[in-house]
């Protein structure tokens, strides 16, 4: 069988399928879900049982039911916040790249002193200032990812605004959206692909690590960084519960960086141009 | 080459400036103000000015960002909105157990990382090479608690060798403080040293591309000799590179691990902070974190610039 025209390597087809299962549970997880989302089923940190496959959680709830639905919550947000970083990222660094001179100066040194504070204190200070909800978190890991996508859009961007199309383009009299959306963006999507499934990654690890804080997703919303907080006490009695949602974590992480790995190889670029990245 | 090295620092100082102003500015595009934002909707118009008096929001915005850097220069930065002590006091004892922790993981990592990565790149292709990039990619990947979550099972709760959580105290001999940060310093390594792993592979495979090491390869240099007389010396500033990159990397990523093991360092200080919306907490904590960030990337490349043997001659 072939994914996008390629054979997948076996690390790449575990990865796919790991991914295809995470997505199908996060759209329909209230019909695949075992329990409502907040019953109380069980006591607490019950072990893994028949009716109960990953046992329960701190209260008592199911732990597969709320890390389906963390799932959902987590990866939903992830998706919102990566697709955002990348509308942002992508058009900024466009046009710094096709319209150069000032404009180019202004958002290349702003991003310049933007990427010189590490991302999650930075992430810190915001949250502090406005407190947390969702929409004040995705929009600042938005606008903090979207610093990393305008320096690799911009690249593009420099790179296919001197292509012959692109002034024929422009002698033909088309306005500055027509090249961004018509000219560039079209030939910049391979690289663009990539880099979503390793944005994606990162601000998925971003908002569980934030949770994990506290400073992230709130509960009574299931996410799960924030599950791993609240069941971390169970590991002094040697219980797996954090583990539990933890795992999941890794899980999509992982899986979405095999196939990264493998839709990069596929450019069959020579082993020495990875260092450029 | 000394031109160099002073343009490099000069920068420095220009983004550390320019990066409180941005620390500052972030907690001031507030629609309102702070005192609003952390009063909440219910608060009392007059509870409002008081508040505000207290934090020094009836002076405009320059001059507040101007007393707040000036202080900040000269080792004084406010005190704070919880709990009114003043905040140097609590930073730096913070910032010296971080660094302690982000050094003892430094100690381990860098060698560890650096040496594996050579010998992956000049066994590039073997079995030892595949499976080291499957582990550090796997490693990448993995959140910072899961990690810290299956070293405590294994080694705090399976085995009895080290506490799961650990308490360090002014006072401690060094050993103990050792034995105490040693889960969480392991953690940190096995973050770190993945991704250094695999940038110093490649910086050194793109080096064994180039074609000055295929030239000395046909004039008959011995393998040995071409490695680390013609590659090693040019890949050393790349590696210098990631090398800091990751240090910086580890005093910050340090927060979730310090939130993990309940490591008293700067990280908890700052998150406990957020959680509070202590604002002169958090620009403080902020700030030092931005500063450590900041003079490690400057060391680095003022590092790379004296280890180029390109630059070492005059031209």
């Amino acid at each position: 069988m072939k994914v996008f025209g390629q054979k997948p390597t076996p690390s790449a087809w575990f990865g796919l399928v790991v991914v295809a299962i995470f997505l199908i549970v996060a759209v329909f997880t209230p019909w695949l879900a075992p329990y409502p989302e907040s019953a109380n089923v069980g006591g607490t940190w019950d072990e893994p049982s028949a009716a109960m496959w990953l046992g329960a959680d701190q209260i008592g709830r199911d732990m597969l039911t709320r890390i389906m639905y963390g799932s959902r919550m987590t990866i939903g947000v992830a998706l919102a916040i990566t697709a955002l970083s990348f509308v942002i990222g992508i058009v900024l660094g466009f046009i710094s790249a096709v319209v150069g001179g000032w404009v180019d100066i202004f958002f290349t040194r702003l991003v310049d002193v933007m990427l010189s504070i590490p991302g999650l204190i930075f992430a810190l200070i915001i949250l502090g200032v406005f407190g947390s909800s969702i929409p004040v978190l995705i929009l600042t890991i938005a606008v903090l990812d979207s610093t990393r996508v305008f320096r690799l859009a911009r690249a593009l961007g420099m790179n296919l605004s001197v292509m012959e199309y692109v002034e024929a383009a422009r002698l033909r009299g088309e306005g500055l959206w027509w090249v961004i959306s018509r000219e560039i963006l079209p030939n910049a999507w391979a690289p663009l692909v990539s880099e979503f499934g390793l944005r994606f990654c990162f601000n998925f690890l971003f908002i569980a690590g934030l949770s994990f804080l506290g400073l992230g997703i709130q509960p009574p919303y299931a996410d799960l960084g924030g599950m791993v907080r609240e069941n971390a006490a169970a590991i002094n009695f040697g219980m797996m519960a954090p583990i539990y949602p933890a795992t999941a974590i890794a899980l999509l992480t992982v899986s979405v960086n095999l196939v990264v790995d493998w839709m990069l190889s596929i450019d069959a670029r020579p082993s020495g141009a990875q260092a450029e990245l | 080459m000394l031109r160099l090295i002073v343009n490099r620092l000069l920068l420095g100082l220009l983004t550390l400036f320019a990066v409180s102003v941005l620390i500052f500015v972030c907690t001031e595009i507030l629609p309102g103000d702070v005192a609003s934002a952390v009063l909440g909707q219910g608060a009392t118009p007059e509870a409002l000015v008081i508040f505000r008096k207290e934090l020094g929001l009836d002076v405009p915005a320059y001059l507040r960002y101007w007393n707040w850097f000036v202080g900040a220069l000269q080792g004084d930065l406010g005190v704070a909105m919880t709990n009114k002590r003043v905040i140097v006091d609590e930073v730096m004892p913070r910032l010296g157990n971080t660094l302690f922790l982000a050094a003892y993981a430094a100690l381990i990592a860098i060698p560890l990382a650096v040496g594996l990565g050579i010998f992956s790149a000049i066994n590039e292709g073997r079995i030892s090479d595949r499976l080291s990039n499957i582990v550090t990619l796997i490693a990448i990947s993995l959140p910072e608690f899961f990690i810290a979550y299956l070293l405590i099972i294994l080694m705090a709760v399976n085995v009895d060798w080290f506490p799961s959580l650990s308490t360090v105290s002014p006072g401690m001999p060094i050993a103990e403080r050792i034995y105490q940060s040693t889960l969480p310093a392991i953690t940190l390594t096995l973050l770190v040293a993945a991704h250094m792993l695999r940038m110093t592979r490649s910086s050194v495979l793109a080096v064994m591309s180039t074609p000055y090491v295929e030239m000395a390869f046909l004039k008959g240099a011995r393998r040995q000799r071409v490695i680390t007389r013609h590659a090693l010396p040019n890949a050393a500033a790349p590696i210098i590179t990631v090398v800091a990159l990751n240090l910086a990397y580890l005093v910050v990523g340090v927060v979730v691990i310090e939130a993990v093991f309940v490591y008293p360092g700067l990280g908890q200080l700052m998150v406990d902070a957020v959680s509070k919306r202590d604002v002169p907490v958090i620009q403080a904590c902020g700030l030092v974190f931005a500063m450590v960030f900041v003079l490690l990337n400057t060391l680095a490349d003022v590092l790379v610039i004296l280890v180029n043997p390109r630059l070492r001659h005059k031209r």
